[in-house]
This record gives structure tokens, C-alpha cells and sequence, in this order.
């Protein structure tokens, strides 16, 4: 029971952290999961986003329930998922009821296009500790310089990427005899 | 019992929604076209305010829209409705995955998604800063090469990059800070350039 509240509140915390997107809680998710609790290794992390990207639904969600199910079963997962929307529903709510200054205020516009520049940064710090784990030797340059590339100029959809780059992991692991 | 259609709708969106928070864009441009629950440019608003609150963009815009309809038991509603078949069909995956981990052919697969995901991740980030660092719009209506480059934000940028990997002090400093300290700068040095 204990350990149920703790996972709602350190994914209540998560989500309430998370400004700009499934992408930007990344950043946090590496800082609180990974550093601090230790809770997954930074490629299980890599292994939950891979998988989120390719399966329906929020990104952020998803790593959220692989995490609550890896600590605590089906009901963990619920429980760490639930924790990670319940600040959005709230602040939503509270937005929503008066969205017409909300939208309209100069200070808050200026506060999130400063906001904006600080989750890019954040971004490519954590691109860069990710880099460090996910690629291990050549055949991983070529993928990531390869998925990076049609990503940014093609429209298709990232899950043939990732059924792709899946499929190239094993081709190569089995020219290499590592697997039959 | 619209609760229920409430529910129903948000489902298909997480249910058929691949790749994160923006894929939920077309589903909401389509239930905006079949209910008239809300109108193109609530829904625009709507994108504005969840980029701007924390929180994943795909369960802001479910919590905003149900909201809109039926207060806070209708936001309530809507989120859960879309981020139930998530739970669903993670929560599947995870056993599957558990049990074959050990597996050399599945961990042959993760060797190559795992680049491939962070190469994801690196695109995703670098369209949008491209975008809000290099103002191409501006450039063409004014064609003043000194409106091309955002250099407040570019400034910021490599400030906050210096702090967070090379400064000793602030470099174990929590994300949140440099978010709040960018947010301030924001303000005082007028970010948004209304």
C-alpha cells in the first residue's frame, strides 16, 4: 500500500514537472527514476520510450505504466499512470475555467517562450546521456543517423522506423552469429 | 449519455493514436467535425494552453475537451477514456517482456531500437527548436537578415547549456530550475516579442 502511494506521487510529481510534451519528461524521468531512485536502468528507459513510440497512445503514459508494472504489477501500473495525468487534470481544469485570460496574458506568453528554449536544451542533454547507452558501435551510428534523417525529412510514420531499426538490430546480431 | 460518447471517442484516440501527444491532432479535428462539441478554434486555444501547462499535450487536450462538454466529471472521463487502451495493451506488452527478456533474439531487436529511439527523440527536439531558434517567416516578410535568428533565445540556449554541463555549482541542480530560470528570463526580457 505504501509502495503504491509512493508510486502515485513520484509519477503525480513527474507529471507535474513536465512542460512541453511527452518528450520533455525525459529529462525528469532520467533525473528522478534513473539517478535518484533508481527505480530502471537507463536502457530500460530507452527499451519503455522505443516501445511507447511504437504502440498507441501517449508516450509519457506509456513509459509511466511500464515503470508502475515493472515495480508493482498490473496494479502498479495503473496506479503510476493515474499519478502522472492527476496534475494535468487538475491544472487543466483550472485553465479551462478561465482560458480567455489564460490565453491572452503577455507575461505568460513570454514566461513559456522562455520556457520553450530551456526544454530544448534539456532535450539535448538527455539525447546525449541516452547516445552514451544506446550506441554501442557502428552499426548504432548508422541507425541513429539514418532514423534521424527520414524523420526530419519524410512524414512517415515512426512506427516503421522502429519495426525497421528492429529488424536491422537482428539481421546484424545474426550476420554476427549471435543469434540463429 | 454523454458520458459514454465522451468516453467512446477518447478511447478510439488512444487506441489508434501512434507516436505521442500530436498524433491525437487529427482525431480531435475529427470528433470536432462529427459532435460540434467544440469548434477549430477552441481547439487551436486548446493547443496553446497545453503547451503551455505541464503535463503530456495528448491528456491536456482529453482533459480540456471533456471539460468543455461536461465540467470536471466530463474531463475526468475523456482522460481516462484515452489513456485506457494504453494501460491496456502496455501492461500486455510489459509481461510479454518480462518473460522473454532474457531472450538473445529480443534483446538482438532492442539493439537496434535503441538507437533508433534516441534518434527519435534528437529529430523531435531539433524540428522544434529549428523552428522557434530560426524564424524563417519573419525573415521573409521583413527580409532583414537580423530578424532570421531568434539571438535572445540562442543566448539563452547556450547559457543554460554552459550551467547544465559545465558549471560545477548549478550542473546537479534539478531540471526544473533551469525551466524556472529560463521562465523568468522569459518575462524580464520579453520571450514571446508582443
Amino acid at each position: 500500500m505504501k509502495e503504491l502511494l509512493n508510486l502515485f506521487l513520484t509519477f503525480a510529481r513527474i507529471g507535474a514537472l513536465t512542460f512541453g510534451g511527452g518528450y520533455a519528461m525525459l529529462p525528469i524521468l532520467q533525473r528522478e527514476l534513473v539517478d535518484q531512485r533508481k527505480w530502471v536502468t537507463e536502457e530500460e528507459l530507452m527499451d519503455y520510450f522505443a516501445i511507447g513510440q511504437t504502440t498507441p497512445g501517449v508516450i509519457a503514459v506509456n513509459t509511466a505504466t511500464f515503470i508502475g508494472q515493472k515495480r508493482k504489477g498490473t496494479l502498479g501500473g495503473a496506479i503510476a499512470t493515474l499519478g502522472v495525468v492527476f496534475p494535468s487534470i487538475v491544472i487543466i481544469s483550472i485553465v479551462a475555467m478561465f482560458i480567455n485570460n489564460f490565453a491572452d496574458s503577455v507575461i505568460l506568453q513570454n514566461a513559456f517562450a522562455g520556457i520553450r528554449v530551456s526544454v530544448y536544451v534539456l532535450i539535448l542533454n538527455a539525447v546525449l546521456k541516452l547516445w552514451k547507452s544506446a550506441i554501442v558501435d557502428k552499426i548504432g551510428i548508422i541507425i541513429f543517423i539514418a532514423i534521424f534523417s527520414l524523420s526530419i525529412f519524410t512524414n512517415l510514420s515512426p512506427i516503421l522506423f522502429i519495426v525497421g531499426a528492429g529488424l536491422a538490430g537482428f539481421i546484424a546480431k545474426r550476420q554476427q552469429g549471435v543469434v540463429s | 449519455m454523454i458520458y459514454f460518447q465522451l468516453f467512446y471517442e477518447f478511447f478510439q484516440a488512444g487506441l489508434f493514436a501512434i507516436g505521442g501527444g500530436l498524433a491525437t491532432l487529427p482525431f480531435l479535428y475529427d470528433i470536432s467535425d462529427r459532435t460540434g462539441w467544440f469548434t477549430y478554434s477552441q481547439l487551436a486555444d486548446m493547443i496553446a494552453v497545453s503547451e503551455s501547462t505541464p503535463g503530456p499535450i495528448g491528456v491536456n487536450m482529453a482533459t480540456y475537451t471533456g471539460y468543455l462538454i461536461a465540467g470536471i466529471p466530463g474531463s475526468l472521463v475523456a482522460t481516462i477514456g484515452l489513456i485506457a487502451p494504453s494501460i491496456i495493451i502496455i501492461i500486455i506488452v510489459a509481461q510479454f517482456l518480462t518473460k522473454f527478456k532474457a531472450s538473445p533474439q529480443l534483446q538482438a531487436v532492442f539493439y537496434g531500437l535503441r538507437p533508433a529511439s534516441t534518434a527519435l527523440i534528437a529529430a523531435a527536439g531539433f524540428s522544434v527548436m529549428l523552428g522557434d531558434l530560426i524564424q524563417y517567416e519573419r525573415f521573409k516578410a521583413t527580409g532583414m537578415i537580423g530578424q532570421l535568428i531568434n539571438g535572445r533565445a540562442i543566448i539563452l540556449a547556450l547559457l543554460l547549456y554552459v550551467l547544465a554541463n559545465h558549471v560545477k555549482i548549478t550542473k546537479k541542480l534539478h531540471p526544473i530550475v533551469f525551466i524556472a530560470f529560463a521562465a523568468l528570463i522569459g518575462v524580464l526580457f520579453n520571450f514571446g516579442g508582443h
